[in-house]
């Protein structure tokens, strides 16, 4: 039984897209984290870090949210996030929205950075290719942080993602606003995935996998998207397995 | 406002961004040409800035240095028009296009010139100064061979560097052919093609009286006005004629020689991946018996002194034009630069595009700061480091003002808003979201109506998890 890590009080922020539409991502941190020896607490009243409303143009109506999170999160001493994109908002843009947060963590940010672990244990026996996120990969620098994670993981073949850097095309309310331009970019990393043989996609961010995801998903290419997260929750004992058509 | 008081950075009768993105995304010749040129030039790009270990120091002061001439611009003008004038040449001031092309037109009839070669053509596109001058009796003649090839085709720019990079070469010799008297033999081989427009160049250098150039930076120490290109060509136009008129905009000031060492480094490796350019030019106002008797210089403002006013939209001045956000930029790639409907395409174009212009409620102009995915790239490679991504977010903020307090996405927007600004309101509707699961089918939504019909036209949704995360804690550990 590992021993409570002295991380103090850590939060997970689920974000609303992982917790609406992707639980098991946010039950694989859970676990993982618990697994390396932390207790988690989820508080209730979180729900969105306003990023849409920011990106969009909606500054004033990004400003509760942004204030609602600051709210919920203070007083932990890490608050960890399975998105790069939120942990970007929060961390670089709450402050030009005068909203304070507290020390938050995209979830490779704080397994390496404050829990000090790049092997965290885990067994997940499936070609696997990684997409760096542009928020992940430009705004919070993770840099190969999410693949030291994966060169560790037992049983992972990790095949390289051509053209890994270039942006899927999702861009939160791009994909709508330029519906044709955001496919076109979609079509072209497809089509990259697909190059690698991969029988697994994965990321830091599920709004980047839902986009691939949605895509693949139209294809039937039979290349699964899952989230970083729910690789590395995944043990011989506890495997994770692969959905059969849905989630 | 009518159209003459337009500013014509943004080309009348522009469609919005999505509309003529997917036109261009149509144009399967189009993204072949675009792809392959911004492929290679990226490539090269990343190399030759990795060869200087103080790359990032140089952006600093890159950075460092325009912002203090943004700050200082009245100061570092004045001495500018000082020095300028104390070397012979004349100043001018212009206020927008239309000033600025009638004090070139003046100077041009007063030259007795019935045609204008030209070099470094951006600021004078921005201004619309070839059709002022075609409507005065004036013909200019581009002299890049790329602007030419966009001239002689009829055609628009699509890139700061590369104005022809849409063409490939078997359609600029079709262009060639139709425009050059005795080309008729003329091959698509890039050694001809050259020879073509070299051929067609020299008369047009030996007979003009009048030369019209932009610049690339200014000294304002010295009044020095520099140019940086790869062809000859602009030295032919800047020492050849017997008048010389640049067009500059205000922002293009670097206060000392010391300043300009820092740029003329970290242009060519941004833009077209050298090390040092093939010619750069400078020149002092006039020198009896050595080029140009009559050196004018037009500085022109043109939405530039607005720009300044917004602190977070004003670094977009520090721009270059390297270009080098274009060639990284995904958008761009897919787009080519005429659907952005500016002279100024790209990342940079829309954020200096729509803040020159600067009306918001111009629905081509309110398009293009939402025409990126906000990725993040162009940033990474800005020579100046301009935040392109957060300025266009700060555009989008003043689109979205812009825009009717009513429409259905400001409604959508303020309702979503208000839902997940209360927790609980934020938990019941997550339990509505479930109902979503009736239009999927094995956990994926194929088609819904619009405007979610614009993701699921391409991609599947996935459905709402049956219990969400939130639920699930609540009942196994809440």
């Amino acid at each position: 039984m590992p021993t409570e890590r002295a991380t103090g009080r850590v939060a997970l922020f689920a974000t609303c897209l992982t917790d609406t539409f992707f639980p098991d991502t946010a039950r694989a941190v859970v676990r993982l984290l618990e697994r390396l020896g932390c207790s988690v607490e989820f508080p209730q009243d979180q729900t969105c870090c306003g990023q849409m409303h920011f990106n969009t143009g909606y500054r004033a109506k990004a400003v509760p949210l942004a204030r609602n999170v600051a709210s919920v999160f203070a007083g932990y001493d890490a608050v960890v996030v399975p998105s790069g994109s939120c942990a970007g908002m929060v961390r670089h843009v709450y402050p030009d929205l005068s909203v304070t947060p507290g020390p938050v963590y995209e979830l490779s940010e704080f397994l390496i950075d404050v829990l000090g672990i790049e092997d965290v244990g885990a067994y997940f026996p499936h070609r696997v290719t990684y997409h760096p996120t542009c928020h992940s990969l430009r705004m919070l620098g993770v840099g190969d942080k999410p693949l030291r994670l994966l060169r560790a993981v037992r049983g992972l073949d990790l095949v390289e993602l051509p053209a890994a850097e270039s942006c899927c095309g999702f861009g939160g309310t791009f994909a709508l606003k330029n519906a044709d331009v955001s496919s076109a970019m979609l079509a072209d990393k497809m089509s990259c995935v697909l190059d690698t043989g991969a029988d697994v996609l994965t990321a830091g961010d599920n709004s980047c996998l839902m986009h691939m995801g949605g895509g693949l998903s139209r294809l039937q290419a039979g290349v699964h998207p899952v989230h970083l997260a729910e690789i590395l929750a995944s043990t011989e004992e506890e495997p994770w397995v692969t959905p059969l058509a849905t989630r | 406002m009518g159209d003459t008081a337009r500013n014509p950075v943004t080309w009348l009768g522009s469609p919005a961004f999505p509309t003529a993105a997917k036109t261009a995304l149509a144009d399967d010749q189009l993204r072949r040409n675009l792809k392959h040129a911004t492929g290679l030039i990226r490539t090269k790009r990343a190399g030759a800035v990795a060869e200087l270990p103080d790359w990032e120091q140089l952006r600093l002061s890159g950075e460092a240095i325009k912002d203090d001439v943004l700050a200082n611009l009245d100061t570092y003008l004045l001495r500018f028009e000082e020095s300028v004038a104390a070397r012979g040449g004349t100043v001018h001031w212009a206020r927008d296009a239309a000033e600025a092309n009638e004090i070139v037109l003046r100077l041009a009839r007063e030259a007795g010139a019935d045609e204008v070669v030209k070099i470094k053509s951006m600021a004078t596109m921005e201004i619309g100064l070839n059709e002022a001058l075609q409507a005065g009796g004036v013909t200019p003649i581009e002299t890049d061979l790329a602007e030419l090839i966009v001239q002689l085709g009829n055609d628009r720019p699509s890139h700061i560097l590369v104005p022809a990079i849409h063409r490939n070469r078997t359609e600029i010799r079709d262009i060639f052919k139709a425009a050059m008297p005795g080309t008729e033999d003329l091959t698509d081989e890039p050694v001809e093609l050259a020879a073509a427009a070299r051929a067609f160049l020299r008369r047009k250098f030996l007979s003009a009286k009048v030369a019209v150039s932009g610049a690339n930076f200014g000294v304002a120490e010295t009044g020095s006005v520099v140019v940086v290109e790869s062809e000859g060509n602009g030295r032919m136009c800047l020492t050849l004629p017997e008048t010389l008129i640049t067009v500059m905009g205000i922002e293009k000031l670097v206060p000392t020689w010391q300043d300009l060492e820092v740029f003329l480094q970290l242009l060519p490796r941004s833009s077209t991946a050298e090390r040092m350019n093939p010619y750069t030019s400078v020149w002092t106002g006039v020198t009896p018996g050595d080029g140009p008797r009559d050196f004018h210089l037009v500085l022109v403002d043109n939405g530039r002194t607005d720009t300044l006013a917004s602190t977070v939209g004003r670094q977009a001045l520090r721009c270059i034009r390297c270009s080098a956000c274009l060639n990284v930029c995904p958008v761009y790639e897919r787009t080519g630069g005429q659907a952005y409907g500016s002279v100024y395409p790209g990342p940079i174009g829309a954020i200096l595009a729509p803040q020159l212009g600067g009306d918001m409620h111009d629905k081509h102009a309110a398009s293009l700061p939402f025409a990126s995915s906000l990725c993040g790239a162009c940033f990474e490679v800005c020579p100046v480091r301009i935040d392109i991504p957060s300025v266009l977010v700060h555009l989008r903020a003043k689109a979205v003002e812009a825009k009717p307090k009513y429409s259905p996405e400001a409604i959508g927007m303020a309702a979503m808003s208000w839902v997940m600004a209360g927790p609980r309101r934020f938990r019941a509707a997550q339990r509505l979201a479930v109902a979503g699961r009736l239009l999927s089918r094995g956990g994926r939504i194929r088609g819904l109506p619009f405007p979610g019909s614009k993701w699921t036209d391409s991609r599947d949704l996935p459905a709402p998890a049956k219990e969400s995360f939130s639920a699930w804690w609540k009942r196994t550990r809440g």
